[in-house]
Formats: structure tokens, C-alpha cells, sequence
């Protein structure tokens, strides 16, 4: 494999508290390059955490550490933070869950729109609209003009999730991180928004980081998968080789799942073991 | 007096199951004028007793709208609903809260959080003047699988599986027959919703209980159900057998595309 776009070497995120330091990632190490990465984890396993660190987004009192995060040659621990603006929505694009809470609800989404390409390109205000227009149809708005003079309660769910992906591709990043960006969709528009995401990774050479609860999902989305549990990577394959996983928290994950082509009395609860927590992290590079 | 006999006979046979609940020809509006929204169109449903009935849909088709009126959230519906047989008006009575009880999706917004397990646990029993009080609580916190050092505890200090299991136990407090259940495990992790789908699983054979079910997941409907209604835009689109959700035998359009869409990615999904 060429390159890789993205390389993290042990990465560790703390958060102090009164009852000492509570670590949300646990020194791991993976890569990824042109290709749609996974992310799989239940709650609290360090799979959001290790997203947002990328961008050095961990707020205080938070802390992230690692040997380095370079990102095409360039390590991004090196960056001013003034250097990291230049990175975050530019380069590097972001994607949270919930589009509710990641627009602003007072300003119209075409000027939200508007407002990042200018901030990261030199374009006249005529240009950006229409780029922004062109944004909102790629990602499959009926209606680009409509949406365009809307304010974000105006718009559905799935509607405002599309509107986030055309925000953070406008700029045409290299990397996108989607931070569980189809989970509170449905079905059928979850699908839609995979397909504008896949489209991109194929047409644009992006890469995609895909964090996400969901192993069904990310099995038949992904290429590659990192499975972390209790802030460590404890596995890590090819997507199509997941029936194959052989970590017991793997597999004791897919075994919990009710399954729709095969019918089962009872769920095979998962039995957690205190030694994965100890065991070493597994560095997933491609 | 022959005839009453007779008439009364005639009855009993007409009815072909004993059924638990019967919501006929259901409408559910919100808002009032130019703003008035129906939600739910004309929906039909019988639930046997003991039996495990599913509703799927999208967000917005009107699954949840359903529980919430048959349980008495929601006052603008009209249409019949009858719970064993009686029907329920706009007032519901204490005998129907001991018949019939809900639980609700998230078990970080259903339990107040200045409340103890041991208040939220006892609150139906003293509201419906229940006696026993302290053992009711203790058998009702070993039923869900929760230990009695639980009992004292803050919802800030479980889990959110330990929070549905006590949410659960409250419903189970007045001894219900019926359980309407609100998308119970989708805030759950899914080792931890296998848990609380086993937990149903138990306390259905153990109390011999009637599920109605609301999810937007396929697969846990089929896991827990054996009948599964699917909704859209508030009209009931098809009413299915588990078997033929599973084998995807169903001649509607919006089901297929369910069924197809829960089994992960498809590049192909809007190509035909």
C-alpha cells in the first residue's frame, strides 16, 4: 500500500477527575489511507475520543498525547494553533452525530455554508453560492434553492445530516471523520447519506474514518474495521473477514446481536473479562 | 331466561380469541385548527392474550403515537380501544394502570433523578394503596436481575442498562398484564440491549405477560415478536407473521425496502 494519508502512533487520552485520572484511550496506533476505516466500540470505549483527537479537539482538562499524528508527512502535535484552524474543515472534515447541535440554529444554511468555504478558500461571495448550491444537489437535495434560505429547524433530520456532509465537503478535504453520522436517520435515508460518502471515498480518493456503534453497519460499509474496547484497539480486520473475528469481545459482540436470518431463543449475553482491558493494544495499520 | 342463556353462549363463541387488546379504527390527532396534524390513520390491531405483537416503522409513521394513546398520553383519538374486552374512555381508571403499563426508550429521561430506586419503585404502590410495600420492592429489584444494594441508589449511580431494568421493575410494580414497550433497548449498547431483550424474554414466561412492541430495528421486532405491524405515515401498511418478516414474504413495497435496508449497506440500494 502507498503512503497512508493518516498515521497515529500511541495515542492516549486523559481526563483528570476527583477520583483520579480516568484514560479514554489507552495508547493505540493505527493508519489509514485512501480506504474507509471503522471505528467499532460500545459506550465509553474511546471510539468518539480518538476522532476528535485527530483534530485536536480534546478540550481542557482533558489530555491527548502520542508519539505523533502525521497527516501527509506533517505532524499535526508540531501545529500552532492557528496552523490547526488552517487543518480542521479545510483539510481534515468532521461529521458529529446529530446535526441539531452542530448547526447554528440562527443563521440560514446557505450562509453557513457560505461562510466556511470563504474562511478556508479565496472565492468571491458570488462563487461561494453557487459552489454551495452545486454542494446541497451532490448531496441529493431535491430542492438546493429552498434548503439554501432555510434555517436549520426547518429541515428534517436526515435532511439537516445531508446538510452537515455538503458543509464539510464543500471544502474538499482529504479526510473526512464521521462521527456516528447516520445514527439518528432512518433506514432508508441512512442509506442515502452512506451512498454520498461512498461516492466521495470512490470519486475523490477520500479517506473516510467512520466511527460507529453499529457492527452490521460498519461491516458492510467499511473496508477495514478497528474494534476498541475499554479505550484500546483489541482487534482489527478486513471488513469482509468480521464473521472470521477471533477476539472473544468481538465475537461476543456479534453473537449479542438479534438476527433477523436466524432466529434464536436467547441472546448470548456478553461476558466481559478484566484481562482485555490489560491486554496490548493492536496497531492497525493497513 | 333460556334465551339470555343462549344469547350469552352465542357470544363467547362469536369472539374467536380472547384478546388482551383490540385498538379498532384508531385516529390520533396533535394540534388544534389549520394546525391539526393526524398521526395515526384508521389503524386496526388485535393482540392476543399472552401473544408478542411489533410495531416497525420509520421515525414519524406513528408507531410510538399509538402506545402513547392506548395508554393514555395523548387525549385527542378517537376510534375504540378495549383492553380485555372493556373499552377505555377518555378518563382511565386505577384498574387500568394495573392492567396495563409502559416503558419508555430513554432510561436517562424516565426515572426522575432526585428519586431513589426505592421511591421510584414504591410510588405506584402507594398511589394505588398496595400493602407490603418493602417486599414488593425487594422481589420486584431481584425480578429484573438488580440486587438489593440498588435499592437505596441515585439513576446517576447505574448504568443505562441497570436504569431500563429499573424501569422495567416500576412498570412490573402494579402487576400488569400488559406491557407496551417504547423502543426499550435503542439508547442501549447491544450487549447490553441483549440483556434486557433476555430480561423480557424471562418475565413474559414468568408473569405471562402481553408485549406490544415499538422499534425501528427489524431484528430485535422478530426476536421478541411474532406478529409485527408495519406503519407508515400513519396508516398500518401490513400486518405480518414473524416467519414471512424473516423470510421476506411480503408483497408491499415499503416492508421489502425495510427488510432490505436492515441488512446493512447496499450499493446498489438506489440503482432499482
Amino acid at each position: 500500500m502507498s503512503e497512508p494519508l493518516l498515521s497515529v502512533e500511541d495515542l492516549w487520552v486523559r481526563f483528570p477527575t476527583r477520583n483520579g485520572v480516568v484514560e479514554a484511550v489507552r495508547g493505540i496506533s493505527f493508519s489509514v489511507g485512501r480506504e474507509r476505516v471503522g471505528i467499532v466500540g460500545e459506550s465509553g470505549s474511546g471510539k468518539s475520543m480518538t476522532g476528535r483527537s485527530i483534530l485536536r479537539l480534546i478540550r481542557s482538562p482533558g489530555q491527548m498525547e502520542a508519539k505523533h499524528i502525521t497527516f501527509k508527512g506533517q505532524n499535526l502535535l508540531d501545529l500552532s494553533e492557528r496552523q490547526m484552524r488552517g487543518i480542521r474543515g479545510h483539510r481534515i472534515s468532521m461529521v458529529m452525530q446529530d446535526p441539531k447541535f452542530s448547526l447554528n440554529p440562527v443563521m440560514t444554511i446557505g450562509k453557513q455554508i457560505v461562510e466556511v468555504l470563504r474562511l478556508h478558500a479565496k472565492v468571491s461571495r458570488k462563487q461561494a453560492i453557487v459552489s454551495a448550491l452545486e454542494m446541497l444537489e451532490a448531496v441529493q437535495i431535491r430542492d438546493p434553492e429552498r434548503v439554501f434560505n432555510a434555517y436549520p429547524h426547518e429541515l428534517s433530520g436526515g435532511m439537516g445530516q445531508r446538510v452537515m456532509i455538503a458543509m464539510m465537503l464543500i471544502t474538499d478535504p482529504e479526510l473526512l471523520i464521521a462521527d456516528e453520522p447516520t445514527s439518528a436517520l432512518d433506514v432508508t435515508v441512512q442509506m442515502r447519506v452512506l451512498a454520498i460518502m461512498d461516492k466521495l471515498v470512490q470519486e475523490r480518493g477520500m479517506g473516510l474514518i467512520f466511527v460507529s456503534h453499529d457492527l452490521n453497519l460498519v461491516s458492510s460499509f467499511c473496508d477495514r474495521i478497528i474494534i476498541m474496547y475499554a479505550g484500546r484497539i483489541v482487534e482489527t480486520c478486513l471488513a469482509k473477514d468480521l464473521h472470521k473475528a477471533t477476539h472473544p469481545y468481538t465475537r461476543g459482540l456479534l453473537n449479542a446481536l438479534p438476527r433477523l436470518d436466524a432466529p434464536a431463543e436467547r441472546l448470548d449475553a456478553l461476558q466481559r473479562e478484566e484481562s482485555w482491558k490489560q491486554e496490548r493494544s493492536v496497531a492497525a495499520h493497513g | 331466561m333460556a334465551d339470555v342463556a343462549v344469547t350469552e353462549r352465542v357470544d363467547a363463541s362469536s369472539k374467536p380469541a380472547d384478546l388482551a387488546v383490540s385498538i379498532d379504527k384508531l385516529n390520533v390527532y396533535f394540534g388544534e385548527g389549520d394546525d391539526r396534524f393526524q398521526a395515526v390513520k384508521n389503524f386496526t390491531l388485535n393482540v392476543p392474550r399472552g401473544a408478542s405483537v411489533g410495531i416497525v416503522g420509520e421515525s414519524g409513521s406513528g408507531k410510538s403515537t399509538v402506545l402513547r394513546a392506548v395508554t393514555g398520553l395523548l387525549a385527542d383519538w378517537d376510534g375504540a380501544i378495549n383492553i380485555d374486552g372493556e373499552p377505555v374512555g377518555s378518563n382511565r381508571t386505577k384498574a387500568f394502570y394495573r392492567k396495563i403499563q409502559m416503558v419508555f426508550q430513554d432510561p436517562y429521561a424516565s426515572l426522575h433523578p432526585r428519586h431513589t430506586i426505592d421511591r421510584v419503585l414504591s410510588e405506584p404502590l402507594r398511589l394505588h394503596g398496595i400493602p407490603d410495600v418493602n417486599e414488593r420492592v425487594l422481589k420486584a429489584l431481584d425480578d429484573v436481575g438488580l440486587g438489593e444494594s440498588f435499592r437505596f441508589r441515585y439513576p446517576h449511580q447505574l448504568s443505562g442498562g441497570q436504569r431500563q431494568r429499573v424501569a422495567v421493575a416500576r412498570a412490573l410494580m402494579l402487576e400488569p398484564e400488559i406491557l407496551l414497550l417504547d423502543e426499550p433497548t435503542s439508547a442501549l449498547d447491544v450487549s447490553v440491549q441483549a440483556e434486557i431483550l433476555n430480561l423480557f424474554t424471562d418475565l413474559r414466561e414468568r408473569h405471562n405477560l402481553t408485549y406490544i412492541m415499538v422499534s425501528h430495528d427489524l431484528a430485535v421486532v422478530a426476536h421478541m415478536c411474532e406478529e409485527v405491524a408495519v406503519m407508515s405515515q400513519g396508516h398500518m401498511m401490513e400486518l405480518l407473521s414473524v416467519e414471512d418478516l424473516r423470510e421476506g414474504k411480503s408483497s408491499n413495497a415499503y416492508t421489502q425496502e425495510l427488510i432490505r435496508a436492515s441488512e446493512g449497506y447496499d450499493e446498489q440500494f438506489f440503482d432499482d
